[in-house]
């Protein structure tokens, strides 16, 4: 294998290790700020302990989520030197800004809430939590607006053989920017929520600490349904923009082949991309694709074959990706929705209870299927038209790469079960046990 | 003008983050030195553990602004010491995670894993940053078209590993005097005896790596032309015999700020050596890469000035005052209960 393909695995390995665990991060500091102002507003003791219990989770899914989150920004300069020369102007100013914003924010007010407890009032406690949520979703609408800059460059110009800004505010306003990032973080509350209703699920179904868990099962549903719900329309509406912005990406998501105008949508089709068709398709809806893509069913929606075949991305994974995030974005609406109705009979509700508990890891697959439909989809570009993936590589050794690749999987599949492990541990054990039985007091 | 502003800010940068995360490298490398017990492991632990991480970012922010501000040489720094940057991320993964999974499970081999995690986590960044750091003061074979001509190897010259001896030895002492700070009882006595014993190897190994560098590197070039810029490396040395003397004393705070005032002067010693390189070509000169041939456009470089004057001073207000919200030394009350992970 080459330094490119070497590199692009590692990138994505190491990307996709990351995101394991950054949406469990913005969505859960996010529960734990609501739980712990709960308890400051009411003094109700038992949300100070779920605060306290949902944060040991947290804080073992941050630890990673940060020290994965370093190799990135990294791995732009070490194996994307290319990149990083010619865009490091525009790109690299918004990682820094990224870290002087957020990141500082974020390890300082984490470690601050973790040995803190006894030592600030509970409404500075609890202010440290909501900063640490401010500070995780602050960084992620950074990082999405250096992603979105790839997806659709905009505000520079072509000096010194370099991209170079020209409109700062062009960058960090363009609207792209604001679709992935709500998605983005939509997604984070719908796998927060899963994830805490799952973990909960486990408990109900023991009939341990059921008032706790029923609170916490409550809270999260509220959290995954409205934002599966919202998903699904934000979903609409950045898929439209995908459309308009990145057409070759729309058409490979779609297995779009020929342009048409009135461009169906299929339910059910397999592409075959020797042939440059489809080998079969199946629940034909007529202009559904172009009412979708273009808000009008006579739209002309462009197919692949419109594009060079050395400028289409990867068309089976982009499609495959795609029909998974969305198939599962809607199956999370349809949960929540059911579980809205069972919402005060949880114990009564096995099966629903069950079907939450093996539910945990689908917001993950469909997060990182989502992430599969942006950054394969992008391909052959690095950055949308205007620099190729093939351009953007560091001159380095092959066999360089190929040692730190071996490293990164070894490394990282060690730290990924470990991390499993003791997440899985801390949620069965439950909580600590409720104050009139335990030692310390209050601070 | 704003080129020369961003390259002093960022050797100030790196010589925060050394000065930061030099401590707590420092005080896991000792940890089975000076922690003789379960108990005394867990103070280490404690005693860095509420400011480790807010530390490491200083590293993130040293590396964003080198991209942002400087990105010809952060590609090429980054993808010509590639290996080199790969274990010590490797390392810095490693000994992250120690911290928040260390005490998840009771059971003494799976504290000692994380320990040894710690232990070479920190060892191996602080040797590495100091060779990676002599090496860049030396200079780097880049050639022409800013590829860097070498391999790991390359890096492992004599004066790069006394640049890792050194830095390895004022990380040493940093962290020991940051234990005899925060800790108490026996645990402080051998902390505070570590730092003195270490000052001795410290001294000689900075004396030789300052007579190396005469001889290694073009730094003193600068300090010729403009012979009042040696008070950097005079207030260097002046700083490692003040932490000699506040040792003697046991006034350990400001054994300790002296100990900060070493590292950023050794940091800007070879900053200001370097001025107006950043990473100097040991194949010709001409290839060097300078603030004129690698910085950002001026634009970029005036947001990002005006992002760092409003927001890093904010960052360091907060930072401070977490160390006065954990001014008191890690006790054993501590460790149980709601203290900690």
């Amino acid at each position: 294998m080459d330094v490119l393909m070497l590199s692009r695995l590692q990138f994505a390995a190491a990307t996709v290790f990351h995101f394991l665990f950054v949406p469990l991060t913005l969505g859960l500091s996010v529960l734990i700020a609501i739980m712990e102002t709960v308890y400051v507003k009411t003094g109700d003791e038992e949300y100070r302990r779920m605060a306290r219990f949902w944060g040991k989770i947290l804080v073992i899914n941050f630890a990673v989520g940060v020290v994965t989150g370093i190799t990135l920004e990294f791995q732009f300069g070490t194996n994307w030197s290319r990149y990083s020369r010619y865009v490091g102007d525009l790109f690299g100013s918004l990682l820094a800004i990224e870290a002087t914003l957020a990141f500082f924010l974020e390890s300082t007010f984490l470690a601050v809430w973790v040995f803190g407890w006894k030592r600030l009032s509970p409404r500075l406690h609890a202010l440290c939590i909501w900063l640490v949520a401010l500070a995780s979703n602050l960084s992620a609408l950074w990082i999405l607006i250096a992603n979105a800059w790839m997806q659709h460059p905009v505000g520079y110009v072509l000096r010194n053989g370099r991209a170079e800004l020209k409109d700062f505010l062009a960058v960090v306003t363009q609207p792209f920017a604001y679709q992935i990032f709500m998605h983005t973080i939509f997604g984070a509350y719908i796998l927060t929520g899963f994830f805490v209703m799952g973990v909960s699920a486990y408990h109900l179904l023991r009939r341990q600490h059921t008032t706790f868990f029923s609170k916490s099962f409550r809270l999260a549903l509220g959290m995954a349904l409205i934002f599966s719900l919202g998903e699904l329309f934000q979903g609409h509406f950045h898929a439209e923009e995908v459309a308009r912005i990145q057409p070759a990406k729309l058409a490979a998501m779609e297995s779009f082949w020929e342009t048409r105008a009135e461009a169906p949508e299929f339910l059910f089709l397999i592409p075959d991309v020797k042939n440059e068709r489809n080998l079969m398709e199946f629940g034909r809806l007529p202009g559904v694709l172009s009412l979708l893509a273009f808000d009008s069913t006579e739209a002309t929606v462009k197919g692949l074959k419109d594009f060079p075949p050395e400028d289409r991305p990867p068309v089976t994974v982009t499609f495959v990706a795609f029909r998974v995030m969305v198939g599962l974005g809607f199956l999370f609406a349809l949960l929540t929705l059911v579980g809205w109705f069972k919402r005060n009979k949880l114990e009564s509700s096995p099966c629903f209870l069950k079907v939450m508990l093996y539910a945990i890891p689908l917001p993950y697959v469909a997060l990182e299927a989502g992430w599969i439909v942006t950054e394969v989809g992008r391909q052959p570009w690095i950055v949308y038209g205007l620099m190729r993936t093939g351009a953007a590589v560091s001159p380095i050794a092959a066999s360089q790469v190929a040692v730190s690749l071996a490293a990164f999987i070894v490394v990282y599949g060690l730290l990924g079960g470990v991390a499993f492990y003791l997440i899985a541990k801390q949620a069965r054990r439950g909580p600590e046990p409720a104050p009139a039985a335990a030692a310390g007091g209050e601070g | 003008m704003l080129g020369a502003i961003w390259f002093f800010l960022w050797g100030i940068l790196w010589a925060v983050y050394f000065m930061l995360d030099g401590f707590d490298l420092g005080a896991g490398v000792m940890l089975p030195f000076l922690a003789k017990s379960e108990t005394e492991r867990k103070l280490v632990y404690r005693a860095m553990g509420p400011f480790w991480d807010g530390n490491e970012v200083w590293l993130i922010t040293a590396g964003g602004v080198t991209f942002a501000a400087f990105p010809t040489t952060y590609a090429v720094m980054f993808s010509g010491l590639y290996s080199a940057l790969m274990l010590i991320l490797f390392a810095l993964i490693l000994r992250g995670v120690s911290f928040a999974f260390r005490n998840e499970v009771d059971h003494p081999g799976w504290k000692r894993l994380w320990d040894c995690c710690l232990i070479g986590g920190s060892f191996f960044p602080a040797l590495l940053l100091g060779v990676a750091f002599a090496n860049i003061f030396r200079g780097l074979p880049i050639d022409g078209a800013g590829v860097y001509q070498g391999g790991l190897l390359t890096l492992i010259n004599p004066y790069g590993l006394a640049g890792g001896v050194l830095f390895l030895l004022l990380f040493l002492v940093h962290g020991s005097l940051w234990l005899a700070i925060k800790t108490e009882g026996p645990l402080k006595r051998r902390a505070a005896a570590m730092a003195a014993r270490l000052w001795w190897p410290l001294l000689l190994v900075a004396a030789l790596f300052l007579f190396a560098s005469l001889r290694a590197t073009t730094l003193f070039d600068n300090y010729r032309s403009y012979p009042a810029l040696l008070l950097i490396p005079a207030l260097a040395v002046a700083a490692l015999i003040l932490v000699y003397l506040f040792i003697r004393r046991g006034a350990w705070w400001r054994a300790w700020f002296a100990s900060c005032a070493t590292i950023a002067g050794v940091t800007l010693f070879g900053v200001v050596g370097l001025f107006p390189r950043l990473l100097p070509s040991s194949i010709d000169p001409a290839y060097s890469l300078t603030i004129a041939n690698s910085t950002s456009s001026p634009l970029t470089l005036k947001i990002m000035l005006g992002v760092a004057l409003t927001f890093v001073p904010i960052v360091i207000a907060y930072q401070v005052w977490v160390h006065f919200l954990f001014k008191d030394k890690a006790k054993e009350e501590d460790l149980a209960g709601e203290g900690g992970y």
